[in-house]
């Protein structure tokens, strides 16, 4: 069977060559011959992610971990878990001669005599503070844009326990120098403990092994910090990560931009240029911070001891509102048979974080319910497209912030010379009523942008151009947003009230959860209340038409300034030059 | 007569050019001025006065400047409904008053939770007669002398160790009020245990000795005079010292790392978040729309 050849190209003479070897191909051919990860890496390193500022807040934590994760290690080479009785004769001089305990001793040696400890020190600090406030905007941000929405719940509740973890890794490390600042802590969390009815005198003996202090919390709460909770913080974040890949990143709504796919750039070589280069920013900001701002000074605190305090004892930012909680609650204390319930430190220590933990776990599932909306979502929304939701979140945030406020009262007290008494008496209020307020601001506000989406749609932006009918009235005249971004403003879904089907099915037997339906659709029709949703195509059309009408009336205008407006060249319609100016000059 | 003109004339006859009248004048004045100031000046006739016209010039003083507060005999003035306007004096002692008054508390701009420190309203000689007077009334503390919380007489290891000690004294008697680096704390009703920090050395002695506001006085029974010169050793150590991990931060403990944290920290990598996505990995520099 003959071939007909007569439309092979001719031009190429002879078989392909490679390219000239190099040594970083050699180097990975070696490998890759023995290992065969190009096969498995092939699909991973080209997937390809979205662009914006915000989905980088989550890496600003994880390579904040990895800075604590180097300088733990540090750390550790030098430091001594013990609580066993030892004479500082180490270089600082004020503190020379003073008993303390050896892991204070050997965080003394760690700032004083390893050369770039002090540095370590600071920079594992910092990274902490970094660490969970990242891990918070990073938290913020997957909330307000609705990313938090199937599929991805589970991912979410991964990331709050990271979050609780994160806390409870950074108050472990808090305690570790035994210095005065970490002695009061742990006697604090020693009291709170002590304040959980029937269970809380044994916990405190089995935690301290007997009536704080002891001599063996040093040790366990070592453990804990570096074997125990960053075990378990590396397999929740390596769970996160991987939901992150299995999910694929959610993206904003834009042209060809949908629920099925995603629009972006592939991870190699972008996103790894991108991201290590993130890595080392981080890493040396944490590294300037270390060096420049003190953080911690123990050595001006000095050796623990349950005889002393200092003004200005407050944990660490994430610990704060708790303890703001602790400082403005009444001091309601019940005794029943001879036994004492501090409820005035259980219940805004052991209770509130608790609930408010739950809460923040919950919320994906609690929407889902109030809304039925059980579809997946890939493209994020905009705050102000969910008022509600948004409205919540900024509530719970004012919450949050007021109760820290509260744990600085103190310090609030003596920079801004006003009575601890009078801060504490407006928290017990504002902690109440602040956050109802910032909800119906945030809401009434979110609806408000809604209408000005609205408006840009229908009518147009805003030129900024006064036209003057002949009639003498006065319009702004409005001209069409680009057909992009009117896309983009109309990427989103109606809102879908829930609403409850019949109580019984065709037998008269109650649906299961029918009871509750009545409640589900009373809180979904409030969860969408006032909402603005998005024009229909005969709207657009219309309104298009209404302007396209507008302008033809307006064309004999075009470009003539209004008598007395010759002058005044502020929108660049008119050119000056051709104009005779006042007397001649 | 004859000898005056004699004399004159000799001096006239020495006289070789106009200007030396002049220079006589001016030399005549300036030994007047000198033997005045030496001798006859009011400032030192107070410190040739005694103790009783020393108190009585402060009492001159204290009639204008304290009694409408404390009573025209430092007894104190209480109002019609029981309120305290002014404590009574008596007994406070000279310590007291140079504190009070040197530091700017006394005279009070106006009724409050405690007397703020602002600028001095009178010179030292006047707080002297002040002290005196107020001493006069009954007896209380003296003003210390520098030697009283001086460490220069001491060698170099007892200076060390009693700075040492003068820490361990400040962190179990002061740190409670005043935080661990005498930043300053708050009190309750407004009041405030004040920044001690950069306070010279006899007024921190004559606090302790005194108590003054809300402070308890720390009595010579309660801290040995030893042990308060150790604390003003520690706190002066620490103004000597350099910042050890940095920029300080005020020396406020958490609140001020934890706000540090958040506006310095996250504020910086945000914006850095934001530049990075907003440049591609490109060498034009310019975006690409994905």
């Amino acid at each position: 069977m003959s071939i007909d050849t007569s439309k092979v190209a001719t031009s190429n003479k002879g078989a392909a060559t490679p390219d000239k070897p190099n040594k970083v191909g050699a180097v990975a051919s070696w490998a890759d011959e023995r290992l065969g990860l190009g096969t498995a890496m092939k699909k991973q390193i080209r997937k390809v992610f979205p662009d914006h500022w915000s989905f980088m807040l989550g890496e600003v934590a994880l390579w904040s971990f990895i800075v604590l994760l180097l300088t733990g290690v540090f750390l550790t080479l030098w430091f001594h878990p013990s609580m066993a009785e030892v004479t500082y004769d180490g270089s600082y001089s004020r503190l020379r001669g003073v008993e303390m305990s050896d892991a204070m001793a050997s965080t003394l040696h760690i700032s004083f005599d390893v050369r770039g400890g002090l540095l370590m020190r600071q920079m594992h600090h910092w990274a902490a503070m970094i660490f969970i406030a990242a891990m918070m905007i990073h938290l913020l941000r997957v909330y307000f844009t609705g990313a938090f929405r199937k599929p991805r719940e589970l991912n979410w509740v991964i990331g709050s326990l990271l979050l609780l973890l994160g806390t409870l890794e950074g108050f472990t490390g808090y305690s570790l120098p035994d210095d005065l600042l970490s002695g009061t802590g742990i006697r604090a969390a020693d009291g709170f403990m002590k304040s959980m009815p029937l269970v809380g005198t044994y916990m405190s003996f089995l935690l301290f092994g007997g009536e704080f202090p002891g001599d063996s919390i040093i040790p366990r709460l070592y453990t804990v910090h570096v074997l125990l909770i960053p075990g378990i913080l590396l397999a929740l974040i390596g769970a996160h990560m991987l939901l992150l890949v299995f999910h694929k990143h959610t993206q904003w709504p834009g042209p060809g931009r949908t629920e099925e796919n995603v629009v972006g750039f592939p991870l190699m070589p972008v996103y790894m240029a991108k991201a290590g280069g993130f890595f080392f920013i981080v890493f040396g900001v944490t590294a300037l911070m270390g060096g420049l701002l003190g953080i911690n000074p123990i050595w001006k605190y000095g050796p623990y001891d349950p005889t002393k305090v200092t003004a200005g004892s407050q944990p660490d930012w994430y610990m704060g509102w708790p303890d703001g909680a602790l400082r403005i609650m009444p001091g309601w204390e019940f005794h029943f048979w001879g036994h004492t319930f501090a409820f005035n430190v259980f219940l805004p220590i052991i209770v509130l974080p608790g609930l408010m933990f739950t809460i923040l776990m919950l919320l994906p599932f609690l929407e889902s319910w109030i809304t039925g909306d059980k579809r997946e979502h890939h493209l994020l929304e905009r705050p102000r497209n969910a008022p509600t939701r948004t409205a919540l979140m900024v509530s719970l945030m004012t919450f949050y912030g007021l109760l820290w406020a509260a744990g600085g009262n103190d310090i609030i007290a003596i920079k801004f010379g006003m009575s601890i008494n009078a801060i504490t008496h407006f928290m017990r209020v504002a902690v109440f009523v602040g956050p109802a307020i910032a909800f119906f601001i945030a809401r009434r506000w979110c609806i408000s942008l809604q209408r000005h989406d609205e408006e840009t749609l229908l009518h147009g932006y805003e030129t900024g151009i006064i036209m003057r009918s002949p009639e003498g009235g006065y319009s702004e005249k409005h001209l069409p947003i680009s057909e992009s971004r009117a896309y983009t403003l109309t990427a989103r879904d109606r809102d879908e009230v829930y609403v409850p089907g019949e109580e019984t099915d065709q037998n008269g037997i109650p649906t299961p959860g029918g009871r509750l339906a009545g409640l589900r659709a009373k809180l979904s029709t409030l969860w969408y209340a006032d909402n603005i949703q998005k024009p229909t195509a005969a709207e657009l059309e219309e309104a298009h038409h209404h302007a396209e009408h507008e302008h033809a009336l307006q064309a004999a205008g075009e470009g003539y300034p209004a008598d007395g407006h010759q002058f005044d060249d502020f929108g660049g319609t008119h050119e000056t030059s051709e104009q005779p100016l006042r007397g001649g000059h | 007569m004859h000898l005056l003109n004699r004399t004159a004339g000799r001096i006239s006859r020495h006289r070789r050019r106009p200007i030396a009248g002049a220079l006589l004048l001016l030399l005549g004045l300036l030994t007047a001025g000198a033997l005045y100031t030496a001798v006859l000046s009011p400032a030192n006739a107070a410190k040739t006065q005694s103790d009783t016209e020393l108190a009585e010039q402060g009492r001159k003083l204290f009639l204008v400047g304290c009694s409408t507060c404390h009573g025209t005999n430092g007894e104190g003035v209480t109002t019609l409904r029981g309120n305290q306007l002014g404590p009574s004096l008596v007994g406070v002692g000279a310590a007291a008053v140079d504190f009070q008054v040197g530091t700017g508390r006394m005279p009070m701009a106006q009724a409050g939770a405690q007397a703020p420190s602002k600028p001095e309203a009178y010179d030292q000689d006047e707080i002297d007669a002040l002290a005196a007077y107020v001493a006069s009334l009954g007896p209380g503390p003296a003003v210390p002398n520098s030697s009283d919380y001086s460490l220069d007489n001491m060698t170099d290891e007892a200076q060390e160790a009693a700075i040492v000690r003068g820490g361990q004294i400040f962190l179990t008697n002061c740190t409670a009020c005043h935080n661990f680096e005498g930043s300053g704390g708050a009190m309750p009703e407004g009041g405030s245990a004040p920044k001690i920090r950069g306070v010279e050395p006899k007024y921190i002695y004559e606090a302790l000795l005194t108590g003054p506001s809300n402070m308890p006085s720390f009595s010579n029974g309660n801290l040995t005079p030893e042990e308060k010169r150790d604390v003003i050793a520690y706190l002066g150590s620490l103004n000597d010292s350099a910042d050890y991990g940095g920029f300080g931060m005020g020396g406020l403990g958490p609140v001020a790392e934890g706000l540090i944290a958040w506006v310095g920290g996250i504020g910086i990598l945000v914006g850095f978040a934001i530049w990075i996505a907003a440049h591609t990995t490109r060498t034009n520099k310019k975006k690409v729309q994905a």
